[in-house]
């Protein structure tokens, strides 16, 4: 059955998030930070709202908790109904802004909203690291 | 204070094909539009050259220039011919557009059109299924494509059990209060002839019905279909020689905030919030002055998040709210007197302006054996992306 299954999207990195996807390969997790000191996701041309340049990347500490979460039991997403069941979790990182991930490590029925959680890196092929994130003490 | 407005606009009549699972005669959309043009004028009793206003979303058989391609198909001209890119809201998106419209002198006759039928087969797999490339969301440059499609976040399921997993968590709302919103709109699809679903269901049915994306079951999930609807939009004052009672839009409003879940504000109170208040404060009513609400109902969720931020309850006491009134066209809080699209099935785009028809039928009287008494306002509610562009109308009867 897997497959049939259309390949799963990857991401495409452009000029601007080029970066990102660079460090997590290296398995690091960055994040953009305004002048300010101040985190926004996802990486832009210019600072959301402001709509200034007054932004550089930042190590981030790759910790959170899990503000939502579903799993999906039947492949409501059609390339990876050979996972199920797995779990989409919007992650609220302790940098402020949230973070669409899978959160792995232990059983679906396990995660909690408000779970705290910890980045891995995926290396999913040659070319390409996601980020993904587990349970941490 | 409500606007002054004197040149007014009102709603002259529709028409809608029922629901249906699979759809017995493929057709263009633009073949459809030119039929249900042709009904909805008729059910107003307007000649369709009087129309000079076009609504729609884009239509795959011409992605660039389809208001044009509409007027020319139709065979009219237009001095006003759009594209609403809203989706689920896009139908009450098109409403107050051509009421505005008109009501600014930019035309005289609108039509609304929703369409969702199955494309004729070109032999080469050439239809057109947005659904495929995940609604767009994998375009090149797409933030979504990067961040949203690689974890599966994907489709509008996973999206809105995002949504509901943390109202249900932040409000400590039970599933059987999202279940009783499904329950008490099948009791009204018991009595729409053009519904799906027709079978009685109870809350115990939702909750043990398949966990599809936590904490959603099927039961709480619409059913796509096929199907299509026009709505026709003048004056009011050509609307008044014409066969159906004229509906007035009162108050409108809408709001966008996001697009994929990821970045909503907050998933605990919607873009609705904006939308109805604007709405309420233009048409200069209270809120316990509307006598049935039509609320888009993509999910069970969808409904309670809706009612919470249109003002008829606090935040987080949706649940409570929903148990505590009866949802059915016999209760004290008729809500989607047409069963919703949770049980009358949601015909793509044209599930939108299901809601619009519910409230016309009833102000209208055409309801059937649903028919409320005294209907004279109705507030109705559309839903696009994931809960990220909502809008809300104000209908009442002239």
């Amino acid at each position: 059955m897997a497959e049939d299954l259309p390949p799963k999207p990857l991401p495409r990195p452009t000029p601007v998030t080029k970066a990102f996807w660079d460090a997590a390969r290296e398995h690091r997790f960055i994040l953009p930070r305004r002048g300010d000191g101040s985190y926004f996701w996802y990486p832009r041309a210019l600072t959301p709202g402001a709509l200034d340049d007054d932004w550089a990347w930042a190590p981030a500490t790759g910790r959170g908790v899990v503000y939502s979460y579903t799993i999906d039991r039947r492949g409501s997403a059609l390339a990876f109904s050979g996972d199920v069941p797995y779990v989409i979790a919007i992650i609220e990182l302790e940098e402020g802004p949230h973070f669409t991930t899978n959160v792995v490590g232990c059983p679906v029925d396990d995660v909690r909203v408000g779970m705290p959680v910890e980045a891995v890196f995926d290396d999913v092929d040659a070319t390409t690291t996601l980020v993904k994130f587990r349970p941490r003490a | 204070m409500p606007t002054d407005r004197s040149r007014r606009a009102a709603i002259a009549g529709y028409t809608e094909w029922a629901p249906q699972r699979r759809w017995p005669e493929r057709m263009f959309m633009l073949e459809a539009f030119q039929r249900i043009t042709r009904e909805a004028c008729d059910d107003a009793g307007l000649d369709p050259a009087e129309i000079d206003g076009v609504l729609s979303t884009g239509i795959p058989e011409s992605p660039m220039f389809g208001p044009a391609a509409i007027v020319e198909y139709l065979g009219i001209t237009a001095n006003f011919a759009e594209v609403v890119d809203l989706g689920g809201a896009s139908p009450v998106g098109m409403i107050w557009r051509a009421v505005a419209a008109i009501e600014a002198g930019a035309c005289d006759a609108c039509i609304c059109l929703a369409s969702t039928i199955p494309q004729p087969s070109s032999g080469t797999g050439g239809a057109w299924n947005p659904s495929r490339s995940y609604l767009g969301a994998d375009a090149w440059g797409s933030p979504h494509g990067q961040f949203d499609l690689p974890y599966g976040l994907n489709n509008p399921n996973s999206h809105f059990a995002l949504v509901a997993q943390r109202y249900m968590h932040e409000f400590g709302v039970p599933p059987e209060a999202l279940a009783k919103v499904a329950v008490d709109q099948r009791t009204n699809a018991l009595s729409n002839p053009k519904a799906v679903f027709r079978q009685p269901i109870t809350i115990e049915d939702v909750l043990n019905s398949p966990l599809i994306v936590d904490p959603l079951h099927q039961l709480e999930i619409v059913m796509p279909c096929f199907g299509a609807s026009a709505v026709l939009v003048t004056t009011l004052e050509r609307a008044r020689q014409l066969k159906r009672r004229p509906v007035v839009l009162s108050g409108f409003g809408e709001h966008v905030t996001h697009k994929s879940t990821t970045y909503a504000p907050t998933l605990v109170q919607s873009p609705i919030k904006a939308a109805a208040d604007r709405a309420f404060r233009m048409a200069g009513v209270d809120r316990d002055a509307i006598d049935m609400a039509s609320m888009y109902d993509c999910y069970t969720v969808t409904v309670l998040l809706t009612i919470e931020g249109s003002g008829f309850c606090g935040p987080g006491e949706g649940g409570r709210f929903v148990q505590e009134h009866d949802l059915t066209f016999r209760g004290d809080w008729p809500l989607n007197t047409h069963g919703g699209q949770l049980s009358m099935g949601q015909a793509g785009i044209a599930g939108g302006m299901s809601h619009v028809i519910d409230a016309l039928e009833q102000l209208q009287g055409r309801a059937g054996e649903r028919q409320l008494q005294g209907c004279e306002r109705a507030y109705v509610t559309g839903t696009g992306g994931f809960m990220s562009e909502q809008a809300a109308l104000i209908l009442e009867g002239a």
